[in-house]
């Protein structure tokens, strides 16, 4: 790890007047994938501004039809929450999934959605259930918060300070994990909403997380496993690596939808 | 570039003061306090060697910059036995040959006794398989560190009884 200048604000004032004063200075919340990727030297931002100490950036809470998780609230409290698993047991169930207990206690929502790994679990919940990230400047729909690998729309001095999402009627997360790293090697999100269908996958896309219209529209006709039949996606645009080619990832991308209707519709 | 912090470690308050921001917990801990039975394994978040609790939590102390643990509550392997008498999961992972090598083996302890606190997993091995996928063993003990946790998950459960009793 490089040097840098350590910074312990109170307000998310405060903190984002840090980011706007020095030059490339980043965030660090749970320190999960910002700390090891200091450690390897591929970022060496000279100042970090730590949000652990910041006022209201964390708890649950239900705001009319919505259900509102601050930036800083863990992975394992959104897990263990009752509010969510009321509300939307599919976003606690993928909570839970998210790495190991260890980094769920220190990993939190606004880092992983920050981040936008191509590989991580919240950016398809987002997509799918058609959340709105709230930051210190503005309110961002999913849709246009995310932007490709590991990049989203947030300007350099812009704090997540909470994301909010509608409650669907239905919804559920199954994820196929890579075995050693626990990330997703696909995900797929599936959420039957008031007036639409969502269907996001994680851990595929070339460009990161992404929606499959051809899904949705089958779904949004009849919401059981059998609509999606003969469907697919294609191979073009996905990623393959040593763990699995991109026509692997299509295929699964389809067995998953399917089992994620299913699981919804409680089958 | 002068930070203060104090924490409890193993119950005793600590207040350090850091010249360099970069310090993480393990690294507070093993260089700085001398506590060196937490372990280094991979230092990025992968193995588990370095679990320890804070205010009750398990998580990897390497990942974690010990500027941002400001007040924080912190137990190590260090701080789990009674004098001479053993924690129960400590008992347990020699009564059940926990390990070989030991290396990974505080960590191990310290993510069952987290673990075990949560109250999550219950009598289901295969739970307790999940629940401990963050600790890695080379050596492969992996049966014997499931049969422990079980094990001193019933000794603490009963030891409970006892006391509410
Ligand atoms: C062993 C291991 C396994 C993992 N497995 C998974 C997995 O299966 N699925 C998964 O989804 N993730 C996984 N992760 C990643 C984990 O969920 C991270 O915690 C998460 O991606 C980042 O959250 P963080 O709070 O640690 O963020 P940090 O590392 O602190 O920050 C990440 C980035 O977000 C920025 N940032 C942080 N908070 C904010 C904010 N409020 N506003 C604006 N920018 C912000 C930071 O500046 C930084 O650029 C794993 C990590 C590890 C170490
Ligand atoms: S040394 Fe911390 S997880 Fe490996
Ligand atoms: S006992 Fe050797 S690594 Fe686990």
């Amino acid at each position: 790890m490089y040097e840098f200048k350590f910074h312990r604000p109170a307000t998310v004032r405060q903190a984002a007047n840090l980011l706007a004063k020095n030059e490339d200075a980043k965030l660090v919340a749970g320190g999960h994938t910002l700390i090891p990727v200091m450690k390897q030297r591929l970022a060496s931002p000279p100042h970090l501004v730590d949000l652990s100490k910041v006022e209201n950036l964390s708890g649950i809470e239900m705001k009319g039809r919505a259900l509102s998780i601050g930036a800083m609230t863990t992975h394992a409290d959104v897990a263990g929450s009752p509010i969510v698993g009321e509300a939307i047991p599919a976003l606690a169930y993928l909570a839970g999934v998210i790495g190991d207990p260890a980094v769920r206690h220190r990993g939190t929502i606004g880092g992983s959605l920050a981040n936008n790994d191509p590989t991580a679990d919240y950016p398809a919940a987002c997509l799918a259930l058609g959340a709105t990230i709230v930051t210190n400047k503005r309110r961002l729909k999913a849709e246009e918060f995310f932007a490709g690998l590991f990049t989203t729309a947030l300007e350099s001095d812009e704090i997540i300070t909470r994301v909010t999402f509608p409650l669907p009627k239905k919804a559920a997360y199954v994820k196929f994990r890579n075995q050693a790293s626990r990330y997703a090697l696909v995900g797929v999100f599936v959420a039957r909403r008031p007036s639409d269908v969502g269907v996001a996958v994680t851990g595929a896309g070339a460009d990161g997380v992404f929606r499959v219209t051809a899904f949705e529209e089958a779904l949004k006709k009849r919401f059981a496993s059998k609509a999606l039949e003969g469907l697919s996606v294609p191979a073009d645009g996905l990623n393959a690596d040593i763990h699995g080619s991109a026509e692997y990832r299509a295929h699964l991308i389809g067995v998953l939808a399917a089992r994620a209707v299913d699981a919804a519709n409680g089958k | 570039m002068n930070l203060s912090i104090s924490l409890t470690v193993n119950g005793e308050r600590r207040d350090v003061a850091l010249d360099d921001p970069r310090v993480t917990l393990l690294d507070l801990l093993r260089e700085r306090l001398h506590l060196t039975g937490t372990k280094k394994g991979c230092d990025r978040g992968q193995c588990g060697a370095c679990t320890v609790l804070v205010d009750g939590r398990r998580i990897n102390s390497c990942l974690t910059l010990a500027a941002s643990l400001d007040g924080a509550a912190v137990l190590t392997i260090e701080g789990v036995a009674h004098g001479d008498t053993l924690h129960p999961v400590q008992a347990a992972f020699i009564a059940h040959d926990g390990f070989q090598c030991g290396f990974c083996t505080p960590g191990q302890i310290m993510s069952a006794i987290g673990l075990i606190a949560e109250g999550q997993a219950g009598d289901d091995p295969e739970r307790i398989r999940e629940a401990m996928s963050g600790n890695l063993c080379r050596c492969g003990a992996y049966a014997g560190i499931t049969e422990a946790v079980l094990d001193a998950q019933h000794t603490l459960a009963a030891a409970e009884k006892g006391r509410a009793a």
